[in-house]
């Protein structure tokens, strides 16, 4: 399997604060990816640097066989943002209608698409409606259903699911789960440990150093733990 | 069109945001009515108290622009002065006239005396020959202080408006992670800034035919110039505070941190307008005002207005407005580049 996205030493400095220290992972095609750890652990850091909005102090991050960042590349990437980053003025409609242009959709592309995306994410009815009149989930949702606007083939999204209620949850994972066998690559940050359970490979993250990787069976048999949980504790050197 | 699309956006924030819009539009003229009924009031007829004043002096008293009151003391004139029912008093003391100023009101001693010098030239007879021709370079004898300072005030609005507004939704932008949501598709940092002087840039345009026709076909400001050269000059106005406004609110983190830009920006500016002669200040404070463009904006705008100059005799205000657009502009390029590296 090619490795679509490759994270090779890559460090990254703020002054002379070290959020990351020396990450190396690779993520496949048709892959979903969890970046599991605490707040402020660095995960937000790392899905910039892959989204290409960030260059890093040392090492590489390749995507698609590009080095990072480059403008181009932009447009082959989905990104969801932790804050919903909407405009609470316009209405759902004229949101989607101004990030499409932006990706250079237009035309019938573009309404279609536009209609594809509000309907994964079950929001059809409330296309009209301004965003300021949403619930948190709805807009929650609608930020989603932006970053699916290109069909990107690399798909970042940022604690996707704070908010949203489990029953749509569900529902979420299930569109996730179908794109990525549509080829789709999906990174996907969270601190909700059930939900770590659904992705096919975790990256622990602790204080900035990837502190273990591999499929949540392998992580929880390495650790002799029962919960994904377990091994976190475990990898951080705290015996449950 | 990336850059249509952020234009685009913009409108229809600005059609579905009603009271931002009517700040924009309506403020300006709501405050230029008030400006314009205020000092466009008639001149102020001084209240002169008599005592015992002989009859031909009275009567040519009150052919000028006063008001008279009669008193038989000069002890009841000055009670009345004291109430403040009468500016001035004349009364004749050993044969002179003397005239008696309540003085607390600068303006008001001015009108007083100047009415007590035309008098007494009168009376004293002196030839009509002696006295001056005045003509008008510019200007007319009819024109008041609102036609004087009303261009920069013109100027003033298209600055302060545009500056808050297109700051704070910058602000915006940046507080609610749109930005950064912007920077993560494949738009370039300079469409974005462009986009939003376009955006902003027809916005302005429409505020600055409103504001230039109501001052004018309304007001009835005075006007000797081009419409035409007006609009130009607010337009260039409004850009320079718009981008001004783009590249100090990535130094604002909120708001209200926006609004303290306003004592430190925008009021320095109006003091060095034109409202106050600038002749009279210190070297240095002259200085001052040369990096400030609503300056150059009001000595457009004047001279326009009040001299009736055209586009080719204010190039030079014209070409600094420009050059700070493009500094700003250029800044705002540089300043994006925290977001996102390239």
């Amino acid at each position: 399997m090619a490795a679509r996205i490759e994270v090779k030493h890559v460090h990254r400095r703020f002054g002379n604060k070290t959020v990351l220290h020396d990450i190396s992972m690779d993520v496949g095609e048709s892959e979903i990816f969890g970046l599991l750890g605490p707040s402020g652990s660095g995960k937000t850091t790392l899905v910039k640097l892959i989204a290409g909005m960030d260059r890093p102090s040392s090492g590489t991050v390749v995507v698609e066989g590009v080095q990072m960042p480059r403008l181009d590349m932009l447009g082959r990437i989905g990104y969801m943002a932790q804050s919903d980053a909407l405009y609470l003025e316009l209405t759902a409609r004229e949101n989607l209608a101004f990030f499409a242009s932006l990706f250079g959709l237009a035309g019938k592309e573009k309404r279609l698409r536009m209609e594809e995306v509000m309907s994964l994410v079950n929001l059809t009815d409330a296309m009209n409606r301004l965003v300021s009149a949403y619930s948190g989930g709805m807009k929650r949702r609608l930020s989603l259903a932006i970053a699916l606007l290109h069909r990107p083939k690399v798909l970042l999204l940022d604690e996707p699911t704070v908010g949203i209620d489990p029953v749509l949850r569900m529902s979420i994972w299930r569109e996730l789960r179908a794109m990525c066998q549509d080829g789709t690559t999906i990174v996907v940050t969270t601190h909700v440990m059930d939900e770590a359970e659904k992705c096919d490979r975790l990256g622990m993250i602790r204080d900035g150093r990837l502190i273990a990787t591999g499929t949540p069976a392998d992580l929880k048999r390495d650790t002799e733990a029962s919960t994904i949980e377990e091994a976190f504790l475990a990898y951080g050197g705290v015996r449950a | 069109m990336r850059i249509v699309a952020v234009m685009n956006r913009i409108w229809r924030q600005f059609l579905h945001d009603k009271r931002t819009l009517a700040l924009m539009l309506i403020a300006p003229l709501l405050i230029l009515t008030l400006v314009a009924l205020v000092f466009n009031g008639n001149t102020y007829k001084p209240k002169i108290g008599t005592v015992h004043l002989p009859d031909p002096i009275v009567q040519s008293l009150a052919t000028t622009n006063v008001k008279l009151y009669a008193y038989d003391s000069t002890a009841n004139a000055l009670d009345a002065m004291k109430k403040q029912r009468i500016d001035a008093y004349i009364a004749l003391s050993d044969g002179r006239p003397e005239i008696m100023l309540e003085g607390s009101d600068p303006t008001i001693n001015k009108a007083v005396l100047l009415d007590m010098q035309s008098l007494s030239q009168e009376i004293s007879g002196e030839s009509q020959s002696l006295r001056p021709i005045v003509k008008y370079l510019y200007g007319s004898p009819t024109m008041t202080s609102f036609d004087s300072f009303g261009p920069v005030l013109i100027g003033f609005f298209a600055f302060f408006f545009v500056f808050l507004v297109s700051g704070i939704s910058f602000l915006k932008e940046r507080t609610t992670g749109t930005l950064e949501r912007l920077l993560a598709t494949p738009i370039r940092r300079w469409e974005i800034v462009t986009g939003y002087v376009g955006g902003f840039g027809v916005f302005t345009m429409v505020q600055a035919i409103l504001i230039a026709w109501y001052s004018v076909d309304v007001l009835g400001m005075m006007m000797v110039g081009q419409m035409l050269s007006l609009l130009v000059v607010t337009l260039l106005l409004s850009m320079t505070a718009l981008t001004l406004g783009i590249f100090l609110s990535s130094f604002a983190t909120s708001e209200f941190q926006m609004m303290q830009f306003i004592p430190l920006v925008i009021v320095p500016q109006v003091f060095f307008s034109g409202l106050f002669n600038i002749d009279t200040m210190a070297t240095w404070l002259r200085w001052l005002s040369k990096v400030m463009p609503l300056y150059y904006g009001a000595d457009a705008m004047r001279n326009i207005m009040v001299r009736g100059e055209d586009l080719g005799a204010i190039w030079l205000d014209l070409v600094v407005l420009l050059g700070f657009s493009a500094a700003f502009v250029l800044l705002n390029v540089l300043t994006l580049r925290k977001y996102r590296k390239v």
